[in-house]
């Protein structure tokens, strides 16, 4: 199987995956949870299946109060309702006058004043931007003693193209999701993005990995050849691992609940694209930088 | 060690043992079948017997639990820098002092003062589903005031629940006097020059001297009630009229409680008014529904992956599966020896998810030594060698790839908050004993299988 040979094609794929999702996130951007931009989130459990008729009571309880509802949404038994920030004494008046609506109850109820969202907005930012600066410090220092003519920042900085590959794929992703099925990005969509991270990288080094141990080994052979030949030996591991990875995660998907299912999404599609960026992207990239520096070497001593 | 596998053998079955003892819930008065015994088992009555003190359980996290967790941010306008960190303590045990007197179990108070300046404190309160209940208790600043006897008869006798707690029995007719918190300038630990006993020396403002002297003066050889927050903390008999402005009351102090009162009355005399920056309140249904949906997700994963394993690497697979079982094991016991340590693990949701993910990372050590023994063994070698070569291949990449996922879990843990730092802490864990179970407790048991 020659993948270096149809890298463009690969790198194609990528991109109809990743631009739909970047044009949603500049149209409509992320839908942002309260962990964002403050507000206050109600969680009302009724006695049967909740209905829109639950929620439009629930809301207009909240209303009455003068507090802006900016969404509503069901789900089993449980009607969940997001407004602005309200404080203890407004919610206390609304859990008595819950009553009117018969059998409903307080399930949870969670507010973020809107300094704490500002300052989760700018630790997500600072996370996922250390998280990747380390991770290239860390390869290129442990890829420090790869033969000639590699070198060990480009793999550095492949593994981490790859690494923004993933978070574009799940970003865009849920730009769309967010614009279209009303999916609220939160504090552990964040949380989701770093471990796709961790996932992506784990997965690339691997790939790494064996191009740099048959680097030392083998002579004889091109570049491309030798990387092409580690993708080969290393596919059925990085399919197996993914999988396992994958059925676990749709375990949880549909077992897990409603309060960790589009974390489980999120680390779903992660992991899938960190999978096929390890592959398709990582390496290829390797090899199209090679050939770019040795064409520019080439143009300069024409 | 590459000689005799058998003393890691033994080595990993003990720390089997181990992991099973602790990770087995109390057993109180169970009865098995025709044994007519009932059968008690407490690891926490073993632990006491080792000498370790302090009870191992699983702490779970609001969002299982149910409960309410609050962040308000401590308003140190009015207070000296230099008095900041203390009036931050003091506001602390305060809130600590009030959630027991309410009698909260396990209750977080933590405080935190960001890179800003800000000062924060959190509390957590499991169980409590009110949050205007929970608001009550920690919201006021502390208030501190002196009682004294009143004139018998004269008052009228006020209803017993409207006077603090405990003063009945010190004072036959309790009368607030108007020395408050507000009075204290600064509270002190100070040990008594004859007998070298604790004492608590307290510092009055040029006001408070005043009412202090007018206080003893009249109340000589009669007591005078220090309460808190309603409730009596101490009932000191008064010696002679102090004019000074500064007073010590003597007590049975050891230098614990002493510190205690000390730190109680700062609280007292340097109120820093909080405001509430985030609160939760998650009922306990909820919570439970979603930790029995995780827990089933976590049992189905952890079956898929044996079933996966053992269709993928035969005998080999069902050896990985054992310890991925062991590894589960470990990582349990890890997170209940915690609560010994005051870095306690707390089981959330996001928790679960990221250990039930960690099984799933576990598994990719194993993998890629398996499929490296694939390889050596179409090159002909035999099994015994194609192990050991596996392993030592393998190992550059498990390491590397470990190590990211560890420095993903080191920044999360630094950037995150509540929810996130523990999923972090989870994953850390993890990776750490997954390298240990695919690594050394595979290796010695197929040493041991292939001898």
């Amino acid at each position: 199987m020659d993948i270096i040979g149809k890298k463009y094609f690969y790198f194609l794929i990528s991109l109809i995956v990743i631009i739909p999702g970047l044009i949603s996130l500049f149209l409509f951007g992320l839908n942002l949870s309260i962990d964002f931009t403050g507000g206050t989130l109600i969680t009302v459990s009724v006695p049967k299946q909740a209905t829109q008729k639950d929620a439009n009571s629930v809301s207009s309880l909240l209303e009455k109060e003068g507090l802006k509802v900016s969404s509503t949404q069901t789900s089993n038994n449980l009607v969940m309702v997001r407004t602005e920030t309200m404080d203890q004494k407004q919610d206390s008046k609304f859990v008595s006058d819950l009553f009117s609506v018969k059998g409903a109850k307080q399930e949870e109820f969670q507010s973020i004043g809107p300094t704490i969202g500002a300052e989760t907005t700018t630790n997500a930012a600072a996370a996922v931007a250390l998280a990747s600066i380390f991770i290239v410090l860390y390869i290129t220092w442990s890829f420090r003693k790869i033969p000639k003519p590699a070198s060990s920042l480009r793999f550095g900085i492949c593994a981490v193209i790859a690494l923004i590959h993933d978070v574009l794929v799940v970003v865009g992703l849920f730009a769309i999701f967010g614009h279209f099925f009303g999916v609220e990005v939160d504090s552990l969509f964040v949380t989701a993005l770093l471990t796709i991270i961790g996932f992506s990288v784990h997965d690339t080094i691997v790939v790494f990995d064996r191009i740099r141990e048959n680097l030392k080994r083998v002579s004889g052979l091109s570049f491309e050849q030798v990387v092409n030949e580690s993708i080969l030996q290393t596919l059925d591991r990085s399919l197996n691992t993914s999988l396992t990875v994958v059925l676990v995660l749709f375990a949880l998907l549909l077992f897990g609940g409603d309060s960790i299912r589009w974390f489980v999404v999120a680390l779903l599609i992660g992991v899938i694209s960190g999978t096929y960026s390890s592959i398709f992207n990582a390496s290829p990239l390797l090899v199209l930088w090679q050939e770019l520096s040795e064409k520019i070497k080439r143009d300069k001593n024409k | 060690m590459r000689k005799n596998p058998r003393i890691l053998f033994w080595l990993i079955i003990a720390l089997t043992i181990f992991a099973v003892l602790i990770d087995i819930p109390s057993v109180n008065g169970l009865s098995v079948g025709p044994i007519k015994q009932k059968i008690n088992f407490d690891i926490n009555n073993a632990l006491r017997i080792a000498g370790i003190n302090g009870q191992i359980a699983f702490r779970r996290g609001l969002d299982i639990e149910g409960g309410t967790s609050m962040t308000f941010r401590a308003d140190m306008a009015g207070i000296p820098q230099g008095q900041r960190a203390d009036a931050l303590k003091s506001a602390k045990d305060t809130i600590e002092r009030r959630i027991n007197l309410f009698g909260v179990s396990e209750p977080i108070v933590q405080t935190s003062t960001l890179t800003t300046g800000e000062s924060r404190i959190i509390v957590e309160l499991p169980g409590v589903s009110d949050l205007n209940q929970a608001r009550n208790i920690v919201g006021t600043t502390a208030q501190l005031s002196f009682w004294e006897e009143g004139a018998t008869g004269s008052a009228k006798i006020a209803s017993s629940s409207a006077l603090p707690l405990g003063i009945a029995q010190v004072l036959k007719n309790p009368v607030k006097t108007n020395l408050t918190g507000n009075d204290i300038q600064q509270t002190s630990v100070t040990f008594d020059t004859n007998t070298g006993k604790p004492q608590v020396q307290l510092t009055f403002t040029a006001d408070g001297t005043q009412k202090f002297a007018d206080i003893t003066k009249r109340n000589v050889n009669k007591i005078v009630a220090i309460v808190l927050d309603n409730v009596v903390v101490e009932a000191p008999n008064v010696q002679q009229a102090i004019l000074s402005g500064s007073a010590v009351i003597t007590g049975n102090f050891t230098t614990d409680t002493a510190n205690q009162l000390s730190t109680e009355l700062n609280a007292g005399a340097l109120p820093v008014s909080l405001t509430l920056l985030q609160s939760q309140v998650v009922g306990p249904t909820l919570g439970l529904a979603s930790l029995e949906k995780s827990l089933l997700a976590g049992i189905l994963g952890l079956v898929i992956i044996i079933v996966f394993m053992s269709i993928l690497y035969g005998r080999l697979g069902v050896l990985a599966s054992f310890a991925l079982f062991l590894y589960t094991l470990f990582v349990l016991a890890i997170f209940k020896l915690s609560s010994l340590t005051p870095y306690g693990i707390t089981l959330t949701l996001s928790g679960i998810a990221g250990f039930i993910l960690s099984i799933g990372m576990a598994v990719d050590a194993n993998i890629l030594i398996f499929e490296r023994m694939k390889e050596e063994k179409r090159l002909g070698k035999p099994t015994q060698a194609a192990i050991e070569i596996g392993f030592s291949r393998a190992w550059t990449s498990i390491r590397d790839s470990n190590v990211s996922t560890l420095i993903t879990s080191a920044v999360l843990y630094r950037f995150g908050t509540g929810a996130v730092r523990g999923f972090a802490l989870v994953l850390a864990i993890g990776v750490l004993v997954s390298m240990f179970s695919a690594i050394i407790v595979t290796r010695t048991f197929l040493r041991v299988i292939y001898k």
